[in-house]
């Protein structure tokens, strides 16, 4: 085992935490404030290969192993979840779903404008009355000639704003059931298709939050992503991946709690000395620490499967429970190291809270990761 | 035209420094290194001048192994190859013994231009550039804010910045240019870049390969002895006006502002 990271991964740690500090972080307090998207930022991120690190460079990504792509996202997430988030669904739910089932011409086609940063991608796997029930999918696609027709809604659609592609989910033969299901690449400006942004969220106020409403959307055949009746198998491929990101996101998230609050204790003064020489300042101080190491830890295992091609959903979910809760509780401890002042926006600790609490949510709730680990132990679905 | 960049690896600028105990050094297990952050405008102004008349950039540092790292920072920037003095003889050396390290590892590219930072951050002396200057027999023009490649390519129009303003020089090239702050805004390293950076050459250069002899370089040659390093000064404690009139108290601190922190 070597716990080492590469010259290469290095010089990508010092790359990102750089852009981060310089072009993410200043301006992260005006941006949730405002609910502006962080469209500056991607421009800039374009041309860096930021927004296509894992894609092979022949698709126009940057080729980055999975470790290093989990450490950029670490030090975006860092900085802002938001635009973590954005990522997150750009290159790991979108991109990383295309490259595994696209077929080579879907590939050539969209993979290099969307590692560029030319267009933006989504996934829309969520529905008004389909959340944790993914495979109960109401929005339909029936086959007409060489077109498919959708019809339907999303729900809850990060990037749906901005998206120029959206993967979506629906299904070809109610009878089937989730064998029915399957995947298309549907066009922005395909007439029928409209978006309806979401405004007013707790946390990721600086990332696009939309519905997608499909009315007889015509979508040529060659759209299809997949086979019909795959649907659910690209849907939790591309789960696979997004919640790595999530994961990676939170670990940053963690990190940059325990930074403000160590830098916060060594300066707040009460009973005539800083608070971070009270022990129970530094319990606080050290459960971060220790769920930063352990959540990081638990990412790099995954991200070592993924490198390795080997199964990695389980390894997958247990770090996207784990970093997410505990960046939940990194985030309480870091307002509470904080006191009153953590509970005002003059602090980022309070955006830290209202940010992690999504991620316990998305990409499946940590109620469905459990799940899913409790069926890998026990060898009986608990989902039905 | 070939372009040579000189590049120098210094603690970050947030790095806390300490001495050693013996005070004759720092300690440098827990720093952080970085490229001296004057060299990033070199850097980039030669990425500049390579991408619109073509040519050849290289990046010559002298240090320990622990410098390749600022120079493949270099090399992901986009410059093409790297010399790295290195050799324990090299260890010590005083702006002059560096230069002429530089000014070896150099003079066989036969450059036309060669770019520095204006100066290290670290020992902010600003000498290496000037003397290689000498040594190489070039033209130098010291901290260059602006830079107009003439319409022969052969030359440059620089302004340096000076006190109070600007002076405008003309400069034929070979010459050494040592830039400012302002003179470009640095890129980020790209992704790619670092993927392209591990394949890129990086020479190793001793000090036999050199031409040097064990005099010319390191601490035998040189001509400063550094008695001792002294640490900065413990920041005095701030102070507090209270318990007076508001008038009485502000005539003070304006007092103090101007003669004691001299900031106003
Ligand atoms: C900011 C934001 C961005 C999002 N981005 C996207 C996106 O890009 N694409 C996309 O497709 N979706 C997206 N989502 C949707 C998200 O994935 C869903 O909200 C999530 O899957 C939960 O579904 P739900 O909201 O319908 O909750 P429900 O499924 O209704 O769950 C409600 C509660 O019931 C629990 N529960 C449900 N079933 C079970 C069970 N079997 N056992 C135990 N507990 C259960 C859940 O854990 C939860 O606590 C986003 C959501 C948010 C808030």
């Amino acid at each position: 085992m070597d716990f080492d990271l590469t010259d290469e991964q290095k010089a990508i740690r010092e790359l990102a935490r750089r852009f981060a500090d310089e072009e993410i972080a200043p301006s992260a307090k005006e941006r949730d404030e405002k609910e502006i998207f962080p469209d500056e930022i991607l421009k800039k991120m374009g041309p860096l290969g930021f927004l296509g690190g894992p894609i092979p460079k022949e698709y126009g990504g940057a080729g980055l192993d999975y470790i290093a792509h989990a450490i950029l996202t670490e030090e975006v997430g860092r900085a802002c979840s938001s635009v973590r988030t954005t990522l997150s669904v750009h290159i790991s739910l979108a991109q990383l779903t295309i490259l595994k089932w696209g077929s080579e011409a879907q590939k050539k086609h969209w993979l290099p404008r969307l590692a560029s940063g030319e267009i933006l991608g989504c996934f829309g796997l969520t529905e008004p009355d389909t959340g944790s029930d993914a495979a109960n999918q109401k929005t339909t696609a029936l086959k007409k000639g060489d077109r498919w027709i959708l019809n339907g809604a999303k729900m809850w659609i990060s990037n749906a704003g901005k998206a120029e592609l959206a993967i979506i989910f629906a299904q070809t033969d109610k009878s089937k059931g989730a064998k029915g299901l399957a995947a298309f690449l549907v066009e922005r400006n395909t007439p029928g298709y409209s978006t309806r942004d979401i405004h007013g969220k707790l946390g990721m106020r600086s990332s696009n939050t939309g519905e997608i409403i499909l009315e007889d959307c015509a979508v040529p055949a060659a759209n299809l992503l997949g086979e019909v009746g795959q649907g659910f198998k690209v849907a939790m491929s591309g789960l696979d991946h997004g919640r790595y990101s999530v994961a990676a996101g939170s670990v940053g998230l963690i990190q940059a709690c325990r930074e403000a609050s160590v830098a916060y204790a060594k300066e707040r003064v009460q009973f005539g000395k800083p608070i971070a020489g009270f022990q129970l300042v530094q319990e606080m101080i050290a459960r971060m620490r220790v769920s930063e190491d352990a959540a990081r830890l638990l990412v790099y295992q995954a991200g070592h499967l993924k490198n390795r091609g080997r199964p990695d959903t389980i390894a997958t979910c247990i770090a996207k429970y784990f970093s997410t809760e505990a960046a939940q509780q990194a985030a309480m401890d870091a307002i509470q190291v904080h006191g009153g002042y953590g509970y005002s926006n003059e602090y980022p600790v309070e955006r830290y809270l209202r940010d992690a609490r999504v991620a316990t949510l998305y990409e499946g709730t940590s109620q469905i990761q459990q799940l899913i680990i409790g069926r890998h132990e026990t060898g009986i679905s608990a989902f039905v | 035209m070939k372009i040579v960049v000189c590049l120098k690896q210094t603690p970050d600028t947030e790095a806390t420094i300490k001495l050693t105990a013996d005070k004759q050094g720092i300690e440098e297990q827990n720093i952080k290194w970085v490229m001296n952050p004057y060299d990033e405008y070199a850097v980039e102004q030669a990425l500049r001048l390579k991408e619109k008349h073509g040519g050849e950039t290289v990046v010559v540092c002298m240090g320990p192994d622990r410098v390749t790292e600022a120079m493949r920072t270099a090399l992901a920037m986009g410059m093409d190859k790297g010399v790295h003095l290195k050799d324990d003889a090299f260890a010590h050396s005083d702006a002059t013994g560096t230069a002429k390290a530089l000014a070896a590892a150099i003079k066989p590219l036969s450059p036309d231009l060669i770019l520095c930072g204006r100066q290290a951050i670290d020992w902010d002396m600003a000498q290496v550039p000037a003397i290689l200057a000498e040594l190489l027999d070039m033209p130098q023009v010291t901290v260059v804010a602006k830079m107009e490649m003439g319409a022969d390519g052969k030359s440059a129009v620089c302004n340096r910045r000076i006190e109070g303003g600007e002076e405008v020089v003309e400069v034929k090239f070979p010459a050494v240019l040592t830039c400012d702050k302002g003179l470009n805004e640095p890129r980020y390293a790209s992704l790619p870049g670092i993927m392209k950076a591990k394949k890129k050459e990086i020479k190793p250069l001793g000090l036999a390969e050199s031409g040097l002899s064990a005099n010319d370089v390191g601490k035998a040659s040189s001509k400063v002895q550094i008695l001792e390093y002294l640490p900065l000064p413990e920041r005095p404690p701030g102070k507090v006006f209270k318990e007076q009139e508001t008038p009485d108290m502000v005539k003070q601190v304006v007092k103090l502002l101007r003669e004691e922190a001299k900031i106003i």
